[in-house]
């Protein structure tokens, strides 16, 4: 097990230097100079070489690059171009509205794709599977920010029941959660129905049955149980999904979280937030993985032995 | 799959496929909404009832008549038509970047499965970190680089797509190489290039199909997103996530603008779906039992 986490562990430094060299490399090829973008064209050149060399643009691409891995190690991200505000101070400022908008929406995609998902398994090819895997179907197909839309428009501004948009309060957290939970959960309820269905046919339910287990029990125990690895396998691949979807959904519901952080600095042309947001997105994924993978092993001990493989 | 790669054989293989996909209902739903799709974006200025770039500022934001079955936008423009025209971006994402994707995905895929060692690591450690950047995320700072622009989000999302088709194909290419075709390849002296172009490749066909038709709606959902969040498409050309954008300041009065084009990409993203599952289960038979 440890063996595990620790090849783990050392496999993740080739990532991690690579995320910082594609973040750094992304940002760098900007056409044109940073510094005529944030200060338009009618600064004189004199000006535009001071505030590059102020920040430190004029020397060779490799020492900003070292400069800015041995900083990001130890948190410093510069300061926004726009509003000169510390970017790592920013990033974690805006980042728990995100992680909650994150939670929010997993605990609702689970609760109702493991139910879905067990109810259509258990009465497969009747209407409530038919017409749950359809609604499933469209739920994976629809843009996140275009559910979002229609949610403001059925639930804010038809029936008013919750705001369409700001962020105060869990009432405000409702609308944005569902919508960014929608394809979430119906990646769940479809996994979970297939997965459900391949158990439901082993011999070891059988058996169950065979020994005169109730129905309830031999669904629930014994075949849930196992049918769930690859499910929360499923729930771990969709947090990159989560983390994309939410730059959306805050863009429309107008949540001040990560995801509309990186928008606006995109429209501030704000380049050093642009860099601190992709760094620190990736890794936020990269590490969520990495405990998905470790927890996985857990609960299924045959991934710790064929682990070395790829 | 077949270990003997006769020509004859290869075809047979399809030909099955086809048959099975036939009987595949949900498939044939998702074949029908994908040929929609190519249809209207082929001839969407004989379909398209109006320009969709003419612009009629006495009669903005005006609800659905029977000269205008979608109603018009807040630039006076047909609905209907600009959405018939937003069908020729999104079918354009999923051929060029899909195809970007495709092309680089099976050259690194094909040279690290083949040659192994030290090529297959750095090709897979890239991969890793491919995959380690959401991919919307991953366009996004792309697009920030590139700036705004439809071609530009052609390249982003094919330049992000890549990793799993090199994964797919190095792992198909790995258990190939060990097979006896292969092995005769080598011992009558066929060059490298020759083994894999006609040897190994022909024989990832299948997954590869099964993957790019799956690939496809995700592509069109992130330039839809691009789009919608103003890196994509720019005005005034028609594409389904900006007019979605476009439509979100009338969902008040007019929501049908926002409503329209978003049952577009449903119906495309859903057909591509249905199509790709049925082809997978199609072409392979050992996942149906």
């Amino acid at each position: 097990m440890i063996s595990f986490i620790v090849r783990r562990l050392i496999s993740m430094i080739p990532v991690l230097i690579g995320i910082t060299l594609i973040t750094f490399i992304l940002i760098n090829v900007v056409p044109g100079d940073p510094v005529v973008n944030m200060m338009g064209k009618r600064v004189d050149a004199q000006t535009i070489a001071n505030i590059r060399h102020q920040l430190g643009l004029d020397r060779p691409l490799y020492i900003q690059y070292l400069d800015f891995l041995f900083k990001a190690v130890r948190g410093d991200l510069g300061r926004s171009f726009y509003n000169h505000q510390d970017v790592m101070k920013t990033i974690l400022q805006r980042f728990p509205t995100t992680v909650k908008l994150s939670l929010s929406s997993m605990a609702v995609a689970i609760v109702i794709g493991i139910t879905v998902g067990i109810v259509s398994s258990v009465k497969q090819y009747t209407f409530v599977d038919y017409s749950s895997m359809i609604i499933a179907l469209m739920g994976i197909s629809a843009p996140v920010f275009w559910v979002a839309i229609i949610l403001q428009l059925i639930f804010g501004l038809k029936l008013k029941w919750f705001p369409i948009s700001g962020y105060s309060g869990i009432q405000s957290m409702v609308l944005p959660a569902i919508a960014l939970g929608t394809r979430f959960a119906a990646t769940i309820a479809r996994m979970t129905r297939s997965s459900m269905l391949e158990v439901i046919r082993q011999d070891f339910i059988r058996t169950a049955r065979a020994k005169g287990l109730s129905e309830r029990v031999v669904i629930y125990k014994h075949a849930l149980k196992n049918a769930m690895i690859p499910v929360i396998t499923i729930i771990g691949l969709q947090i990159g999904g989560l983390l994309t979807g939410s730059i959306l959904t805050e863009t429309v519901f107008s949540i001040p979280g990560l995801g509309r952080l990186s928008i606006e600095a995109i429209n501030n042309r704000d380049f050093p937030v642009i860099q601190g947001t992709v760094l620190f997105t990736a890794l936020i994924f990269v590490f969520t993985n990495l405990i998905v993978d470790i927890s996985y092993s857990f609960l299924d001990p045959r991934i710790r032995y064929d682990g070395g493989e790829s | 799959m077949a270990s003997k790669a006769s020509p004859q054989q290869s075809r047979s293989l399809y030909h099955d496929a086809w048959l099975r996909l036939k009987k595949n209902k949900a498939a044939m739903v998702g074949l029908f909404f994908v040929l929609i799709l190519v249809f209207t974006a082929i001839f969407a200025g004989v379909i398209a009832p109006h320009d969709p770039y003419a612009q009629n500022l006495d009669y903005r934001l005006k609800p659905p008549t029977a000269e205008h079955p979608l109603g018009t936008d807040d630039y006076g423009r047909d609905i209907l038509s600009r959405i018939i025209y937003g069908a020729r971006v999104s079918l354009m994402v999923g051929i060029i970047s899909e195809g970007i994707a495709l092309t680089i995905g099976v050259v690194l895929g094909a040279l690290a499965g083949y040659y192994g060692g030290r090529v297959d690591n750095i090709i897979m450690r890239l991969c890793d970190i491919m995959f380690a950047f959401p991919e919307l995320l991953f366009c996004i700072g792309i697009m920030f680089a590139l700036g705004p622009g439809i071609y530009n989000v052609f390249i982003a999302i094919g330049f992000v797509g890549w990793a799993g088709y090199a994964r797919l194909v190095r792992g198909q290419i790995l258990s190939l190489k060990k097979m006896e075709f292969v092995e005769a390849a080598h011992a009558s002296g066929a060059k490298d290039s020759r083994i894999i172009l006609k040897h190994i490749l022909p024989n990832t066909l299948a997954p590869i199909i099964v993957m790019l038709t799956l690939s496809i709606p995700g592509a069109i959902m992130s330039e839809a997103s691009l789009s919608f969040l103003g890196l994509g498409a720019q005005p005034p050309m028609a594409s389904w996530g900006s007019m979605i954008y476009d439509g979100r300041s009338y969902l008040r009065t007019f929501p049908w603008f926002s409503i329209a084009p978003g049952i577009a990409i449903m119906l495309t993203v859903l057909g591509f779906n249905l199509f790709g599952d049925g082809l997978r289960d199609a072409l392979d038979p050992r996942l149906k039992r």
